[in-house]
C-alpha cells in the first residue's frame, strides 16, 4: 500500500509531510461488505413484510409455490433415504416402552370391548330411528369422505411453526382448509396450496382452534394450544359443564351459523388429562392431550368431502 | 477473490444442507434440542470463505428453506444472513487460523440464532415459547450443533480449501 509520506532531503529545507490520507482499499472494502450485508438485510425485511402481509396470495405466494414445487422431488428423495433409519429408530424406541404400554393396552381393550357392544346396540337404535325420521344429515365423517393418503416432505425449520408440508396438492382434489387427520386423531387443516404439495398447519398451532365437544357430557368447547410446548387446552368451557379426566374429546362439527367449523364432526382429538377451576375465572381449565404424536408424523389423510357442505342462508 | 468453482460447491452443498434440514432433521427432538445442520453449514462457509461469502450464502440458504417449508419468507434468510456475516468477521479477524474457531462460533451463532428466532417471533405475533427455546432447548441444541460441526467443517475444509495468505482480506493499518 503506497503511504502518503513525502519528505525533502534539502537540509534546512521545510520537511512537509503530507495530511494522512484514509486507508482507500480499506475503506472500500469495509463499506462494500456493509452495503452487501445491507442489502440482504432490507430484502430478507421486506421478504418478511411482503410475506406476512400476504401469506396465501400474491406474486410472493406464487414464488413459493414455484420453489415448493421444484424442491419436492428432492425432498421426497431424501425422505425415502431417511424412513429405514426412522423406521429403525422407532423400533428400538418403540421396545422401551412396549412392556407398559402393553399392559395398559390391555386394559384399555377390556374397556372398549364393553364399550363396542354398548355403541353397536346404540348405532342399531339410531340407524332405526334415521329412517323412520326420514332424517337430513350434513356430511358425516368418515363416511362422506374421500381419503388421500400421503406423506410428509417437509417440517417447519423451527420448533415455532407448527406446520408441515405434505405430498399431496390441489391436483389431488385438496383445496384450502381441507381436513388432515391420521389414524388416531385430527392433525390440522391445509392453509397453503400448490399443485402437488400443500401446507398444512397443525391443530397446536397457535392461530388453530377447533370447536370440540366432551364425547361423554356434549359439553362444548374450543380446542387450542396450551402455555407448554405440545400441551392442549379445551377453552371456553362453563363451569356447569360436566367435563372429568379420561373423557374423550373429539371435533364438534359446526355449532355457530356466523362460524362454520372446518372440520366434520365425531373426528377424535385427545384425551382430558386434568380439569380444574378457579372463582375468578369464567371457564374451566381443561388441558387435553392429543391422541396425535405430532413429533413423530410421517403420513397423513386429507380428507376431501365427497358431499356438498350444507351452508347456512 | 470467490471463484466460480467455490460458489458451485458452496451452492450445492448448501442445497443439500437445506433438503437434510427440512425433510429429516427437522423431525428429530432429542432431549428437547433439535440439530440445525443448515445452520451449521452457512457457519462453517463463512469461516471458509469470509463474512461477504457467508451473508449471501445464508440469504439464500435461508430463502430456500423458507421456500420449501412454506414459513414466512425471509424468516431465516434474515437469521442466517446476519449468522454468516459475523461468523465471516469473526473468521477474517480475531478467529482467523484458531482451532476452536468454528466451535465457538458455532456455540454462540446457536444461542444467538434461537434467541433472534424468539424475538422475531414475537415481534411478528406468533407462539413464541421462550421457556421451551431457551431454558428446555437451547443447551442440547447448542451441544447437538457442536458436535455436527466436526463432521461438517472437516469436509467442507476438503471441499473449500481455507484461502492462502496472499489471498486473505488485507487489512493492516501501517502506523507511523
Amino acid at each position: 500500500m503506497p503511504r502518503n509520506r513525502s519528505v525533502s532531503a534539502v537540509p534546512d529545507a521545510t520537511v512537509s509531510r503530507a495530511r494522512p490520507q484514509p486507508f482507500p482499499s480499506r475503506n472500500r472494502s469495509a463499506l462494500r461488505r456493509r452495503a452487501i450485508v445491507g442489502v440482504l438485510v432490507l430484502l430478507s425485511l421486506i421478504l418478511i413484510t411482503v410475506s406476512f402481509r400476504s401469506p396465501a396470495t400474491g406474486a410472493v405466494h406464487g414464488i413459493q409455490t414455484a420453489g415448493a414445487t421444484v424442491l419436492r422431488p428432492f425432498e421426497l428423495g431424501a425422505e425415502r433415504i431417511a424412513q429405514p433409519f426412522r423406521d429403525v429408530y422407532g423400533y428400538f424406541s418403540g421396545l422401551v416402552h412396549a412392556k407398559r404400554e402393553n399392559a395398559r393396552l390391555r386394559a384399555d381393550l377390556d374397556r372398549v370391548r364393553q364399550q363396542l357392544i354398548q355403541n353397536q346396540n346404540a348405532q342399531q337404535d339410531y340407524s332405526t330411528l334415521l329412517g323412520q325420521l326420514h332424517y337430513i344429515d350434513s356430511p358425516q365423517f368418515p363416511r362422506d369422505y374421500r381419503p388421500v393418503n400421503t406423506r410428509i416432505i417437509a417440517r417447519a425449520p423451527s420448533e415455532f411453526d407448527q406446520h408441515v408440508v405434505i405430498a399431496a396438492g390441489s391436483g389431488n382434489g385438496i383445496t384450502l382448509d381441507t381436513p388432515v387427520v391420521t389414524q388416531d386423531g385430527l392433525v390440522g387443516r391445509v392453509t397453503a396450496l400448490s399443485s402437488n404439495a400443500a401446507e398444512v398447519t397443525l391443530i397446536t398451532d397457535d392461530e388453530s382452534a377447533v370447536q370440540a365437544r366432551d364425547l361423554r357430557s356434549g359439553a362444548i368447547g374450543l380446542v387450542r394450544h396450551g402455555q407448554g410446548q405440545g400441551q392442549m387446552i379445551l377453552d371456553r368451557v362453563g363451569k356447569e359443564s360436566d367435563v372429568r379426566s379420561g373423557d374423550v374429546i373429539v371435533t364438534a362439527g359446526t355449532q355457530s351459523k356466523q362460524y362454520p367449523s372446518l372440520f366434520p364432526r365425531g373426528i377424535q382429538i385427545g384425551q382430558v388429562v386434568s380439569v380444574g377451576q378457579t372463582d375468578t375465572a369464567p371457564y374451566k381449565a381443561i388441558q387435553i392431550q392429543p391422541y396425535v404424536n405430532f413429533a413423530s408424523l410421517d403420513s397423513v389423510i386429507a380428507l376431501v368431502t365427497k358431499k356438498r357442505i350444507p351452508v347456512a342462508p | 477473490m470467490i471463484s466460480p468453482a467455490d460458489a458451485a460447491k458452496a451452492a450445492g452443498i448448501l442445497f443439500l444442507a437445506v433438503i437434510v434440514q427440512v425433510s429429516i432433521l427437522d423431525d428429530v427432538d432429542i432431549l428437547n434440542g433439535r440439530p440445525k445442520l443448515l445452520l451449521v453449514t452457512v457457519v462453517c462457509v463463512a469461516l471458509l470463505r469470509g463474512a461477504i461469502f457467508g451473508a449471501v450464502a445464508g440469504f439464500i440458504a435461508g430463502f430456500i428453506a423458507d421456500t420449501g417449508t412454506f414459513t414466512t419468507l425471509g424468516f431465516t434468510s434474515l437469521l442466517l444472513t446476519l449468522a454468516g456475516y459475523w461468523t465471516g468477521r469473526y473468521g477474517e479477524t480475531t478467529g482467523r487460523d484458531r482451532a476452536h474457531a468454528p466451535l465457538l462460533s458455532v456455540a454462540v451463532v446457536t444461542a444467538l440464532y434461537q434467541f433472534g428466532a424468539l424475538v422475531l417471533h414475537f415481534m411478528l405475533g406468533e407462539h413464541a415459547p421462550a421457556r421451551g427455546v431457551l431454558l428446555d432447548g437451547l443447551v442440547p441444541t447448542v451441544v447437538l450443533n457442536v458436535l455436527l460441526t466436526f463432521p461438517v467443517y472437516a469436509l467442507l475444509r476438503r471441499l473449500l480449501p481455507p484461502a492462502e495468505w496472499g489471498d486473505r482480506v488485507r487489512e493492516v493499518r501501517l502506523l507511523g
